[in-house]
């Protein structure tokens, strides 16, 4: 890969989606947007470098950073998150938000709709308590591929496998040939929408519940910083925030604290030294 | 070590899973079908059976309601198959196999199902 090329494609990325690739993510490059070049009738990599560069196609851009933020995501990615919002946050939103009956929750780099879905699913097998509860789920990315294929509730066999339980792919999808499509009940709770974490200009509305895992990774620590206080605006004060396990806010913001002995969750500073008590007392 | 019991008539296909085992820092055992199976969970008292449907002599329908009639530790069983449809897996589950894994093995499957089943 010419070196001219790398720093006009990390440029456009980090401006475009605040994605940060370093010297050692060339291959990453290369790998990825080569099938685009050549689904676009380029000769290859060098080819498609030199149309953005030239010519600056909109549509190609898009393309572009589409391949470079799409990122693989499967059902209960990593179960703890899963176990923490199952028997530590959701039992206190129960008892916290008992009144209004209402929960908010926005899963920030939805990518296929696994993630949201999950929540949907974890929550669709206690519908005891939940009854007469009005729970809003919003999925966002910025890829439109992805979120398209997250609204369709289409997955193929790999995908069902990957971390679901037999019981609830039997439970909550159908099958269609060699497709599994989740049920309508399970679909309905999750509403779809394209969203850069980085557009500032958006109103997206306030949540309880925030899952924003594996995307920080990507970006520099002034973007993570700013993500950051973006979600924090977003987010009740007593608001739970799960990050992936590769991912944390030390030395980059000073927005959220960590909660002692649950992984991956994160609250607002000014209200974690008393989550931390409650959760310790409830543990 | 984790232990490992790969039930299936298939020469290749157990040794594909013994590799990938291997990988996962499984130890493996195998048998070639549901008698020998029995035998061997007496023996070696797998934490896992990977079990094959169709084989000759005690297929694996057989193999699994002979063991969870049986006194001893019970194994965690994945049924193995070519047949995806959602009634046939269902059958499965109903026989006692508490999951289930389409062949041809998949790494990611195999540790994602493993991961679930607090293997490792």
């Amino acid at each position: 890969m010419r070196d001219q090329d790398f720093d006009l494609l990390t440029q456009l990325l980090k401006s475009t989606s605040g994605l940060s690739l370093g010297p050692d993510k060339r291959y990453l490059l290369e790998t990825r947007l080569t099938p685009l070049a050549l689904k676009n009738g380029f000769d290859g990599f060098d080819a498609l470098a030199d149309e953005i560069r030239f010519k600056r196609p909109q549509a190609l851009i898009d393309d572009v950073v589409e391949a470079m933020t799409t990122n693989e995501s499967f059902f209960f990615r990593d179960s703890t998150p899963f176990d923490i919002l199952k028997n530590q946050v959701l039992p206190k939103m129960l008892a916290s938000r008992g009144g209004k009956k209402k929960l908010k929750i926005w899963c920030g780099a939805a990518s296929t709709g696994q993630e949201p879905y999950s929540i949907a699913m974890m929550m669709a097998e206690d519908p005891a308590r939940w009854a007469g509860w009005d729970v809003q789920i919003l999925a966002t990315d910025i890829s439109k591929d992805a979120l398209k294929k997250g609204e369709e509730g289409s997955y193929s066999q790999f995908e069902v496998q990957r971390g679901l339980p037999v019981e609830l792919m039997l439970k909550y999808f159908r099958q269609e040939g060699e497709r599994w499509i989740i049920s309508d009940d399970i679909k309905r709770r999750v509403t779809f929408k394209p969203y850069n974490l980085l557009d500032t200009s958006v109103a997206i509305g306030k949540f309880d519940i925030v899952f924003l895992r594996n995307v920080l990774i990507y970006f520099d620590t002034p973007t993570k910083s700013a993500v950051f206080e973006k979600v924090r605006n977003v987010m009740e004060k007593d608001g739970a925030l799960f990050l992936g396990a590769a991912e944390t806010v030390l030395g980059v913001t000073e927005e959220f604290r960590s909660i002692k002995g649950l992984r991956g969750l994160y609250m607002p500073t000014e209200y974690a030294q008393e989550a931390s008590l409650s959760f310790a007392a409830a543990g | 070590m984790p232990t490992c019991l790969v039930v299936d008539d298939s020469k290749i296909i157990r040794k594909v899973a013994k590799r990938i085992l291997a990988e996962l820092d499984f130890e493996a055992q195998e048998a070639g079908d549901g008698s020998q199976a029995l035998a061997s969970v007496e023996q070696h008292k797998p934490d896992v059976v990977l079990l094959d449907w169709n084989m000759p002599v005690m297929d694996g329908l057989e193999f699994l309601e002979a063991l969870r009639r049986h006194d001893g530790g019970q194994p965690t069983v994945i049924f193995c198959t070519c047949n995806n449809k959602a009634e046939h897996i269902r059958k499965a589950l109903e026989a006692g196999a508490d999951d289930y894994i389409m062949k041809p093995f998949d790494r990611e499957i195999l540790l994602s199902k493993f991961e679930q089943a607090g293997l490792c």
